[in-house]
């Protein structure tokens, strides 16, 4: 079972307390965007197997939205942090790079 | 004006640990900047307690605090005090970017008693009961079964567990259930 610590509350909340609400870092399109642009801001999405940026909500907990780094193969996570942020910290990246050198995610690597 | 009852009027069942209803108790959330100094001063001034750190309650002479997130606190104080400690606080935070609201009504709290209660809890939280990881004046905003609950320990060794009133009924349920005598854990004293 997945284990994610909280960021706003410092608990550790296994999956039960938490809900998934997707991607992390999605840069949002709206009215008076291109087409395209519009299309893949609603409906395409990473899938990755391997390093995935994600949305996470304490939903039985302070309620906060935060984001998680983590590994979809091994369930590993590299850490989590508030969601007031247009990128992963640094130290997250840099433990992500000492597990798996080259590794890409939409823009960030 | 009609007589308030709390949501299922001090009902109790005792098992190998007890379950009671409290009965009506002021509660008021608190919504802003904790770290403000027009924070200190109005939940000083309304309950004699300082702003509780992360996951922490305060008790001051006239009421307690209690950390719910962030940005938001919950003050208790006597039932028949809300209504004039909303009317302090909102005075007390006036210009600041605040919301003070009584939900006095639209909560039920249960006090959970004797060996085992931390037993009863752990069966029902995801949360760890231990004595060294929760003790007197930690709260815990987590579930209780399927439903959001916060609880928090007592000094008297006693555990208080908030729920909203349209689920007290299932909460007192649940929490019967697990402390029926024959369902002793045994495991975190």
């Amino acid at each position: 079972m997945l284990t994610l610590q909280c960021p706003y509350c410092g608990v550790w909340a296994e999956e039960t307390e938490l809900h998934a609400e997707g991607e992390a870092h999605l840069k949002r399109h709206g009215p008076g965007s291109a087409d395209h642009d519009f299309e893949s801001y609603l409906f395409m999405r990473e899938n990755p197997k391997g390093v995935h940026f994600e949305r996470w909500r304490h939903a039985s907990g302070c309620g906060k939205f935060f984001h998680a780094a983590r590994c979809t193969m091994t369930l590993e996570v590299f850490g989590t942090y508030p969601a007031q942020t247009l990128e992963p910290p640094q130290d997250i990246k840099d433990k992500i790079t000492a597990k798996y050198p080259g590794w890409t995610w939409r823009e960030f690597s | 004006m009609s007589k308030a009852v709390s949501a299922l009027d001090g009902a109790t069942f005792e098992g190998f640990a007890k379950v009671a209803e409290t009965g009506l108790r002021g509660m008021i959330t608190v919504r802003g900047d904790l770290a403000s100094k027009e924070m200190a001063a109005a939940v000083k001034a309304t309950t004699g307690a300082a702003v509780p750190a992360q996951r922490k309650v305060v008790t001051g002479d006239k009421g307690a605090v209690a950390w719910m997130s962030p940005d938001e606190l919950l003050v208790v104080v006597d039932y028949d005090q809300a209504e004039a400690a909303v009317a302090q606080m909102n005075e007390a935070l006036k210009g600041s970017h605040a919301l003070v609201a009584n939900v006095s009504d639209a909560r039920a709290v249960f006090r959970l008693t004797g060996d085992g209660n931390r037993d009863v809890l752990a069966k029902l939280a995801p949360v760890d009961f231990a004595h060294e990881a929760f003790g007197a004046d930690d709260i815990r905003r987590s579930r209780i079964a399927q439903v959001p609950a916060a609880v928090w320990g007592n000094a008297d060794g006693s555990f208080e567990v908030i729920c909203f009133r349209s689920v007290a009924q299932y909460v007192f349920d649940v929490l019967k259930v697990s402390a029926e005598v024959g369902g002793e854990v045994n495991h975190l004293g």
